[in-house]
């Protein structure tokens, strides 16, 4: 089995997001190989401007939860999602695209950071991701 | 051969780790990458990323809290 970790984006949550961006990160560092599957509320991330954007998992309160952990992660010297992003394409993972919820959601292409993602694709994709992976991840 | 020097002094995780491999990358065969930081789950998780890489440990060493790691690529 390959060393190979492949994790779908399914949430759009910013606290989530940072989850699947870490652990993808923490594998590639690793010198493991990383593959990011965004679908449904993640696709909202790969938007133009919408890395930053999501909501926090868990008490929002209309983004004042979200400003409170924001102020906390700054202090704490945690990276932004962008560095988080651009490392993880700098270490050579791959982000993946779900085409059939992108319909759903109503996301268009050129609606897309296209310049980061290597394909746009469905579930057998996936899977074929997948069972190469030790490590997968729904997040 | 030549030494680079990362600094990760006040950064967290997984920033250590990643800006680690991205010098051991940009390392020729025989550089020797030195990490410095202040995060302390770094320091157990580099060696171990390093094990992984199949690279060699050269040392780790740590004074007030700044640990330093050596590695050979």
């Amino acid at each position: 089995m390959a060393d190979k970790a492949t994790i779908i984006v399914h949430s759009g949550d910013m606290d989530k997001v940072y989850s699947a961006l870490i652990i993808a990160n923490g594998a590639l560092a690793m010198g493991m190989e990383a593959s990011l599957f965004f679908t449904f509320w993640g696709l909202q991330r790969l938007k133009k401007g919408g890395l930053e954007r999501g909501p926090l998992s868990k008490m929002n309160m209309l983004g004042l939860g979200k400003w409170m952990v924001k102020r906390k992660m700054k202090k704490a010297g945690v990276a932004s999602l962008e560095k988080l992003l651009q490392d993880f394409k700098e270490l050579g993972g791959k982000i993946l695209v779900c085409d059939m919820t992108m319909e759903i959601m109503g996301i268009k292409k050129e609606d897309l950071r296209d310049d980061l993602i290597s394909d746009y694709c469905a579930v057998g994709t996936y899977i074929n991701e997948a069972k190469e992976s030790s490590v997968t991840l729904f997040i | 051969m030549s030494d680079i020097k990362v600094d990760c002094t006040g950064e967290t995780c997984p920033i250590p780790l990643v800006e680690t491999r991205k010098a051991l990358r940009k390392a020729k065969e025989g550089d020797i990458v030195e990490v410095i930081g202040t995060h302390p789950s770094s320091k157990k998780e580099i060696p171990m990323a390093v094990k992984a890489l199949g690279l060699e440990l050269i040392d780790i060493q740590e004074k007030d809290g700044v640990w330093k790691i050596r590695i050979r690529r």
